[in-house]
C-alpha cells in the first residue's frame, strides 16, 4: 500500500522521540494550572455573560478568588465552598457579589472541602453532559442531513469583522459547494485574556470569538444543511490566552473543527510556553469529549521559513501536534494535522516536492484526516499565476489525498476575498477534483526517483531533528527557546500569560480535569 | 512619453476587467455590465463571459478599448534617494559614521498579527533572496514580533538607543495601518526631543511611499521592498545624521 516504501523502523523511532520529548510537557502540564483553565471550569458549571463593561463573569469569579486564596488549589473548592455557606444562591450571583468585593472565599478543609468537591463534581459533570449532548447531536444530523459527499472536505473562510454580514456569506459558501465554513477571528482576539461576550459587528480582519456569534453560525449553518441535505461543518480558533474557555464554548455550542496547535501561540504570539502546553492540554481534553477535530497549524512555519529548508519542521511538529494530541484522548480521525503548498513556484521541480511532502505526510498518518493549506506567501498579486498555482496545489492535494482541503485564493495577499473569487476559486478545486481525483490510485511515484528520495530525506531530517530536541537538558522547552521551530527564539520564563500560570498545590481540586482524565 | 494599452498593436488601447452585478444573470444583466464598461470608457466593450454567481449576482469579464491617453512625464513617484550598498558596504558605512553598531528595533504594533512583512525585512532569512538586518554585522536587531503595543515599542525603544524604529502594518480594514502609523509617529515625537527621535520607518503592502510626511514618519517602504532597501536606506540616513551632529 505504501507508495512511498517507508522505513517503518525509521517511522516507529520518529513517533518514540516524539514521545519522548512531549512527556516532560505533559508532566508539567498536569504539575500546573491557568487562570484560562480555571475560567473554562466555571464555564462548564453554567458561569456565562459578562458585566456592564464587558468584563465575563468567569474572569471576575476567578481573579476574586485568585485576589484571595490564590489559583494553586484550582477555584473550585473556594467557590463552591462560598456557595455551600450561603453566600450567594448560584454561580451567577456569586461572581457578581464577588466582583464587589463583598464575599470572601477561603480554602475549605476537612468535611467542607469535601462537600465542596461533589458539588462541584456534580455541576460541572452537568456541563461535561450538556457537551456530551451536543455531540450526540452532531451524529444525529450527519445521519438525517448526510455526510460531505467526498473527500476531501471543500473548506473556506469567512471574515468579514461582522457576525451578521458573515452569516450569509457562509450560507452562499456552503451552497456553493463549501463542505467547512471556518469564521477567521479578530486578530487581536488571541492575546485578550477573556472572550468577548455577545453578538459582535466589530472586528479587525475577522469576527471574534464569542459563544453567542458561535451559536449564531452554528444554527445558519444548521438551516443551510436541511436546504442543502448535507451536513455543514463550522470551525473555530482554540488558540491563545483563552484556547480552554473558548474549547468549552465550541463544545457547548456543536462548532465541528477547532484550529488547535500545540506551539502556534507561543512561536507566533509570543505566548508563553508553560501557558500554552497547560492551556493545550485541557483544550484538546475538551475536543476529544465534544467529538471536534483538531487542525493543527504547521502551515505558519512555512511562511517564516523556507518551505523546502523547514520542510522537516513541519513533519517534526506533526508529530509532536500526533503525540500531544493522543495523549489527550483524540484519536486519529479528530487529528487534522496541518501542512501547506509554500514552495517558491520558481524552483525547479517544485510541484515533485510539494507531492512529496504532502506524501509523506499522509502515509505517516494514514488514519488523520490532514489540513491541506493553499500558497500564501509566493501568491503576488498576479492573480493570473496565484490561480494557476491554486489548481496545483488542488492538484497535490486530490493526488495525495487530503482529508481537509482549504480553497486558496488568487486574490491571496491583495484583498479579503470577493464573491467572485469565492466562486473561481469553488471552481478551480471542482475541476481539478472532478478532472484528477481518481488519479491517486494510479499515481505511483518512481522507486527511487526524486518524489520518493525527497519523502525519506525529510524523514530523515525530521529524525535527526527529533533527535536534537530530546538531547537538549530540558528537551522540547529549550528547543523552542532556542529558535528551533520557525526562526523564533521563545524562552520558557517569557512570552505573554505567564502571570496566569500557577503551579498545582497539594488538594488541587478542579472537577473538569478529573472528569477529563476519566474519559 | 505619451501611451495608450497595448493588447497586440502598438496603440490599441486595449484592457480588460472583470466585475460582479447584484443582478441575475439575464440580456439585460449583460447589457448593464456593458453600460458600465462603456462608463468606464471603454469603447467598444465586449462582455466575453457572464457567469451566474447564485441567484443574485453575475460576474462579467469584458474586453474593450480606451481611448485615454497616458503621459509618462506627469506620473510622480517616490525616486530612491539614497545609494544601494551592499552589505558590506552598509557595514562599513555604519562604523565610519557611527562608530559603534546600529540599533534597530522593529515590530508590528496594534492588532495586527501579521509578522511576514517584519520577519522579511529583519529575519536573517531575509527576503527576495536578500539576508535580512540580522545578517548585518553592524546592526543589532531588536524584533518585538506581532501585537506590541505602541507604549511597549517606545519603552523599548528608548531602552536599546534605537537609532531606527521599524514598524510594519499589513491588516488595513478600517485604514487601521495609518491610524496606528500615526499613534506611532504621535508616541515618539512626544517622547523625544526635537530632532532627537530615532528614524521611524513604517511598511507594509498598502502603504503609498509618498504618504511618510502626511503619517509623521521618516520613510513609508511598499510592497516589494527588500532588506537591502531598507539597510541601505538607513546607513544613509544614519550618517547624515551624525554628520550633523558633528
Amino acid at each position: 500500500m505504501s507508495a512511498l516504501d517507508l522505513d517503518p523502523t525509521t517511522i516507529r523511532q520518529a513517533r518514540e522521540l516524539a514521545r519522548r520529548a512531549g512527556e516532560p510537557i505533559v508532566r508539567m502540564a498536569r504539575e500546573h494550572t491557568t487562570v484560562a483553565v480555571e475560567r473554562a471550569t466555571l464555564r462548564l458549571a453554567g458561569l456565562a455573560g459578562a458585566d456592564a463593561e464587558g468584563t465575563p463573569w468567569v474572569n471576575r469569579l476567578a481573579d476574586a478568588v485568585r485576589d484571595e486564596v490564590g489559583l494553586e488549589h484550582g477555584v473550585a473548592l473556594p467557590v463552591w465552598d462560598a456557595l455551600l455557606r450561603g453566600e450567594a444562591d448560584d454561580l451567577g450571583a456569586l461572581a457578581q457579589k464577588a466582583a464587589v468585593g463583598s464575599v470572601s472565599f477561603r480554602l475549605p478543609t476537612g468535611a467542607d472541602a469535601d462537600r465542596a468537591r461533589t458539588a462541584s463534581s456534580a455541576v460541572v459533570a452537568e456541563g461535561l453532559a450538556r457537551i456530551d449532548r451536543r455531540r450526540d447531536e452532531r451524529e444525529q444530523l450527519i445521519r438525517t442531513h448526510g455526510d460531505a459527499p467526498s473527500k476531501p472536505w471543500i473548506y473556506l473562510i469567512v471574515a468579514t469583522g461582522d457576525i451578521r454580514e458573515d452569516i450569509p456569506q457562509a450560507q452562499q459558501a456552503a451552497r456553493e459547494g463549501a463542505d467547512v465554513i471556518a469564521v477567521i477571528r479578530s486578530t487581536g482576539q488571541s492575546l485578550l485574556d477573556y472572550v468577548p461576550e455577545g453578538e459582535t459587528h466589530e472586528g479587525f480582519a475577522g469576527t471574534y470569538a464569542t459563544q453567542e456569534n458561535f451559536r449564531l453560525m452554528r444554527a445558519a449553518l444548521d438551516e443551510s444543511s436541511r436546504e442543502l441535505g448535507r451536513y455543514v461543518r463550522l470551525t473555530n480558533y482554540a488558540s491563545g490566552l483563552c484556547m480552554p474557555e473558548i474549547a468549552v464554548l465550541a463544545g457547548l455550542e456543536r462548532l465541528d473543527m477547532m484550529l488547535n496547535d500545540s506551539m502556534y501561540g507561543i512561536l507566533f504570539r509570543d505566548i508563553n510556553p508553560v501557558r500554552t502546553f497547560v492551556d493545550q492540554r485541557f483544550s484538546r481534553q475538551v475536543h476529544a469529549r465534544a467529538g471536534i477535530i483538531i487542525n493543527t497549524g504547521e502551515d505558519n512555519y512555512l511562511t517564516t521559513a523556507d518551505a523546502v529548508e523547514a520542510a522537516h519542521t513541519v513533519t517534526t511538529s506533526q508529530l509532536l501536534n500526533e503525540y500531544f494530541a493522543k495523549e489527550a484522548g483524540l484519536e486519529d480521525w479528530q487529528l487534522g494535522l496541518g501542512h501547506a503548498f509554500e514552495i517558491d513556484p520558481d524552483l525547479p521541480d517544485s510541484f515533485c516536492l510539494e507531492l512529496a511532502h504532502a506524501m509523506l505526510a499522509r502515509e505517516l498518518f494514514p488514519d488523520a484526516p490532514l489540513k491541506w493549506m493553499p500558497p500564501t506567501r509566493h501568491m503576488t498579486g498576479d492573480v493570473f499565476r496565484g490561480y494557476l498555482l491554486d489548481g496545483f496545489f488542488n492538484l497535490a492535494g486530490a493526488l495525495t489525498g487530503q482529508g481537509i482541503l482549504l480553497v486558496g485564493m488568487m486574490t491571496e495577499a491583495v484583498v479579503t476575498p470577493w464573491l467572485s473569487d469565492r466562486d473561481l476559486a469553488l471552481r478551480n478545486v471542482r475541476y481539478v477534483l472532478e478532472a484528477a481525483g481518481g488519479l491517486r490510485e494510479d499515481f505511483r511515484p518512481a522507486p527511487d526517483g526524486l518524489i520518493v528520495t525527497r519523502a525519506r530525506q525529510v524523514l530523515g531530517e525530521s529524525v535527526d531533528l527529533l533527535t536534537r530536541i530530546t538531547a537538549h537538558e530540558h528537551g522540547l522547552l529549550d528547543a523552542i527557546a532556542d529558535g528551533t521551530f520557525g526562526l523564533m527564539r521563545r524562552p520558557a520564563d517569557g512570552g505573554r500569560g505567564l502571570d496566569g500560570v500557577a503551579e498545582k498545590a497539594d488538594g488541587y481540586h478542579n472537577p473538569a480535569t478529573d472528569l477529563l482524565e476519566e474519559s | 512619453m505619451i501611451v495608450r494599452p497595448y493588447g497586440d498593436t502598438t496603440g490599441d488601447g486595449m484592457v480588460q476587467v472583470s466585475f460582479t452585478l447584484p443582478i441575475p444573470h439575464s440580456k439585460v444583466a449583460e447589457g448593464a455590465a456593458a453600460q458600465l464598461a462603456a462608463k468606464m470608457g471603454m469603447d467598444p466593450a465586449m462582455v466575453v463571459h457572464a457567469r451566474p454567481m447564485g441567484p443574485g449576482f453575475t460576474f462579467f469579464v469584458v474586453y474593450g478599448r480606451v481611448s485615454h491617453l497616458v503621459d509618462t512625464d506627469a506620473v510622480e513617484v517616490v525616486e530612491r534617494d539614497y545609494p544601494l550598498l551592499t552589505p558590506a558596504e552598509v557595514n562599513t558605512a555604519i562604523r565610519r559614521s557611527l562608530r559603534r553598531r546600529m540599533v534597530v528595533v522593529g515590530a508590528c504594533v496594534g492588532t495586527d498579527a501579521h509578522t511576514v512583512g517584519i520577519d522579511a525585512i529583519l529575519n536573517v532569512k531575509g527576503f527576495a533572496g536578500e539576508k535580512g538586518l540580522e545578517y548585518y554585522r553592524e546592526i543589532k536587531v531588536v524584533n518585538l514580533g506581532a501585537q506590541v503595543d505602541v507604549e511597549q515599542l517606545l519603552a523599548r525603544a528608548v531602552e536599546e538607543g534605537a537609532d531606527a524604529v521599524l514598524v510594519s502594518q499589513v491588516v488595513t480594514q478600517r485604514d487601521a495601518h495609518l491610524l496606528h502609523a500615526r499613534q506611532v509617529a504621535a508616541a515618539f515625537a512626544a517622547a523625544y526631543p526635537d530632532g532627537g527621535r530615532p528614524l521611524l520607518v513604517v511598511g507594509g503592502p498598502r502603504f503609498e511611499e509618498s504618504a511618510a510626511a502626511g503619517l509623521g514618519v521618516d520613510r513609508v517602504f511598499g510592497r516589494g521592498t527588500t532588506p537591502g532597501e531598507v539597510a541601505s536606506f538607513l546607513a544613509d540616513r544614519v550618517a547624515a545624521r551624525a554628520e550633523l551632529a558633528r
